[in-house]
């Protein structure tokens, strides 16, 4: 059944879907809305699941990370101040190994205070141990709730479903909403081998020593290198159930591309246009859009990128000290691959600075006009 | 030996914790675990935070208790045992008590704000706080429950703790939740009635546990249980009940209140007060006194 | 009233071993806290009149019931002298433990 609903209710739709059954939230703009159609659908019961309306959002991932460790499927949306607030429970989510899937609207971090795009929230949760999918249209964020819940619970590491403040999370699109019983086919329910009960008790999360604590992190590590294969396997079972994939990358006209863009998020399809009209000028560019940041697809984007020039990628976040955080992880999966090719980093588009197909012409066009880049760091926008 | 008679004790024989664990020699903690453990069974299930409990338990891949525990994060005592709540009663597990076992740290300073969220709510869980009156399990630093006197490594002898203790009672009553009552080990029998008695209602409960910390009070090992009995016989912990926020209910009426110099003796972290210091708290304890009188009266 | 459960000291071999979860999997009666103890609490069971109240004060469970009378037990018994303490018959002696 097709529906015109805006990014924020993809989500709850994906996780009404996806029978999440505990759902504690606390509401943060542009997130709201997400959790206002939640609440609605337990109210009505179109959605059978217990929702805790917190007093913050550190509380949210607490009460998530409990019923999950319970055994209930768990889900949550924030965004900003309020996926940093939760920061140091996103190591326990994913140490504890607990497969709570959390809605993440990518906006900036304050002071200046901000409502509007830029991805230094979610990237800044890197090095927590959740995987992260970064979504370009409603369609992918109501597929990707699914998936993610697959995945999750298959590796019992936690998700996080990443989607662009107002551009994507309060614009309207078109989106297929798939049967209850089809996904139920795709997502059984929830039944994890260990859980916390009486009838089995042990203690969670307890002193830890240096003899203990390394292999535990260990076994983390290497679940997470199992998931890119996972993903790649369960998006290839989305494919066939209900016809969209769901892939590590998402490239557009690659292939005999000299200049390749890299991006994220909405802009990827923003990239898509532009990539579209500069080919029509006989500009031979394409774009790979990273849908999987965490686990870091190396092996896909170092063949994607074989046969480029160039390589101009895009951030809408930065590493203060460093680059933007998606050039610093491409160059490093290009390191000792006898790639020599010249990377452009980019910076655009923080704090909800638009990002039109302009300025992807912007970006192409000095690609193209210089051999490596002037400048460690590309500003695109900023009044200098 | 004189004739053989039958035992009878005042608490069921069965316990639900081993020995073999990390506590102090006399923790008043062990005891509070130990006297609760006997009242709720085995279908509970425990949330503990960062605290002396954390520790006491055991480390990976041990534990000294037989009900399952859940170690969160210091803030989250109140908000986990929510979740895993919520979580149970989504499995279909309507029966097991889930219990926030938190020190005075995590309830009346870093944990406050998520039981004042569970409290609000009125979350199914049972909240209990045994309160040692500072941070022990990181070295003995002052919290909000230290009392007014007290020596502790953030609060040395000359600049002694200066703010009176917070009144957590006082401030769940607001919330109006169903249960709320104070206990003490050493009064078993009575913790392990009121336990038994939260068990049984929906909705928040509060027990605040008194447990002395021989380590951390600088006191004999062997007077912990002299201290909880004192501390209730000369007023500075009345053990009183509070249904709905509203009806206050006086468990030991005390017909002559004794004087807290007694109590306070015993205690390495009072050595250092002086007389007018003494005064002014025995003054307290006598005011706190009547106006738990005057609101049990009410009823 | 013996203790029945695992009590042995785990050793892992290798990250196979550990569970996925950081969790217990074992009980700490391995860890015999008698040698925690500086001075030894003993049980005059001539006097003892059997009131139960050492049994209910020892924080570390090392008292337990035994046809009818408290049995300390060496292994677990760290020495507080609480037992001693609260007996109303003062019938519990605290002596010097041997090194």
């Amino acid at each position: 059944m097709k529906k015109v609903i805006m990014g924020n209710h993809a989500l709850s739709y994906g996780a009404m879907l996806s029978r999440a059954q505990v759902i504690a939230a606390y509401p943060i703009t542009p997130q709201t809305q997400v959790v206002e159609l939640l609440s609605e659908m337990c109210a009505d019961k179109i959605l059978d699941a217990k929702f805790i309306k917190v007093e913050s959002e550190h509380s949210a991932m607490a009460a998530c990370i409990g019923a999950s460790l319970a055994g209930a499927r768990t889900f949550t949306a924030t965004s900003a101040q309020g996926l940093t607030l939760m920061h140091e429970l996103l190591h326990w989510a994913s140490g504890g190994r607990l497969p709570v899937v959390m809605g993440n609207i990518n906006r900036a971090m304050a002071p200046g205070w901000s409502i509007w795009s830029d991805q230094n929230d979610s990237l800044s949760q890197r090095d927590t141990g959740w995987m992260q999918f970064y979504c370009a249209s409603n369609q992918e964020v109501l597929d990707t709730v699914i998936q993610a819940f697959k995945v999750s619970e298959k590796l019992l590491i936690p998700s996080m479903v990443v989607l662009d403040a107002f551009s994507l999370s309060h614009t309207y699109e078109v989106v297929e909403i798939p049967e209850q019983a089809k996904v139920d086919e795709y997502l059984p329910p929830f039944r994890p081998k260990i859980r916390i009960t009486p009838d089995e008790p042990h203690a969670f999360g307890g002193l830890t020593s240096p003899e203990h604590y390394f292999e535990l992190r260990y076994k983390l590590q290497k679940d997470m290198e199992k998931a890119d294969g996972v993903i790649e396997e369960t998006g290839k079972e989305y494919q066939k159930m209900f016809g969209r994939c769901l892939g590590l990358v998402e490239p557009y006209l690659c292939e005999d591309a000299e200049i390749i863009l890299i991006t994220s998020g909405t802009m990827g399809y923003t990239a898509n246009v532009a990539v579209e009209e500069m080919r029509k000028e006989g500009v031979e560019v394409g774009n790979l859009r990273i849908r999987v940041f965490r686990p870091f697809p190396f092996r896909k984007i170092c063949e994607i990128l074989k046969n480029a020039k160039k390589v101009a990628i895009v951030d809408r976040n930065i590493s203060y000290g460093h680059h933007g955080i998606f050039y610093q992880e491409v160059k490093s999966a290009l390191y000792g691959k006898n790639r020599n090719i010249p990377l452009f980093g980019f910076i655009a588009g923080l704090g909800g600075r638009d990002i039109t197909p302009s300025t992807f012409k912007e970006i192409t066009k000095y690609t193209l006009k210089k051999e490596k880049p002037e400048d460690f760091i590309c500003w695109i926008g900023v009044k200098k | 030996m004189r004739e053989k008679k039958g035992m009878k004790l005042s608490l069921p024989e069965e316990e639900y914790m081993n020995p073999g664990h990390l506590a102090c020699q006399g923790c008043g903690a062990t005891l509070a675990m130990r006297f609760v453990l006997k009242a709720l069974g085995k279908r509970t299930i425990l949330c503990i935070p960062a605290c002396c409990w954390s520790v006491i338990d055991g480390p990976f891949p041990y534990s000294c208790l037989e009900v399952p525990i859940f170690h969160c994060a210091f803030e989250t005592a109140a908000s986990s045992a929510s979740g895993v709540k919520a979580g149970l009663e989504m499995v279909g597990d309507h029966e097991t008590t889930v219990v926030a076992w938190a020190g005075d740290g995590g309830t009346f300073d870093i944990g406050i704000q998520a039981l004042s969220g569970a409290a609000e709510r009125n979350d199914d869980i049972l909240y209990i706080c045994y309160d040692n009156e500072a941070y022990m399990n990181t070295g003995i630093q002052r919290s909000s429950a230290t009392p007014y006197g007290a020596w502790t490594t953030t609060t040395p002898v000359k600049h002694f703790k200066n703010r009176p203790k917070k009144d957590i009672i006082g401030i769940m009553a607001a919330h109006r939740i169903p249960y709320i009552a104070t206990a003490s080990i050493g009064y078993p029998e009575d913790l392990y009635r009121k336990a038994k008695k939260a068990k049984e209602i929906k909705g928040t409960r509060f027990i605040h546990i008194y447990a002395p910390c021989p380590t951390g009070w600088k006191s004999r090992p062997e007077d912990t249980v002299k201290l909880a009995r004192m501390v209730v016989q000369n007023a500075i912990f009345p053990l009183f009940e509070i249904e709905n926020g509203e009806k206050y209910i006086l468990n030991i009426k005390l017909r002559e209140k004794k004087p807290i110099i007694d109590y306070l003796r015993l205690q390495g972290r009072f050595h250092h007060l002086k007389e007018e210091e003494i005064s002014l708290m025995q003054e307290e304890v006598d005011r706190k006194w009547q106006r738990l009188l005057d609101l049990c009266a009410k009823n | 009233m013996k203790k029945k459960k695992n009590s042995q000291k785990i050793i892992f071999n290798s990250e196979k071993e550990f569970p996925i979860m950081p969790m217990s999997i074992g009980s700490m009666l391995f860890n015999k806290t008698g040698a925690w103890r500086n001075i030894r609490p003993e049980i005059d069971l001539e006097n003892c009149i059997q009131c139960g109240i050492c049994w209910k004060f020892c924080p570390d469970v090392a008292i337990y019931i035994e046809d009818d009378y408290p049995v300390i037990d060496y292994d677990y018994c760290k020495g507080c002298g609480l037992c001693a303490e609260e007996c109303p018959q003062k019938c519990i002696i605290i002596k010097e433990e041997a090194k």
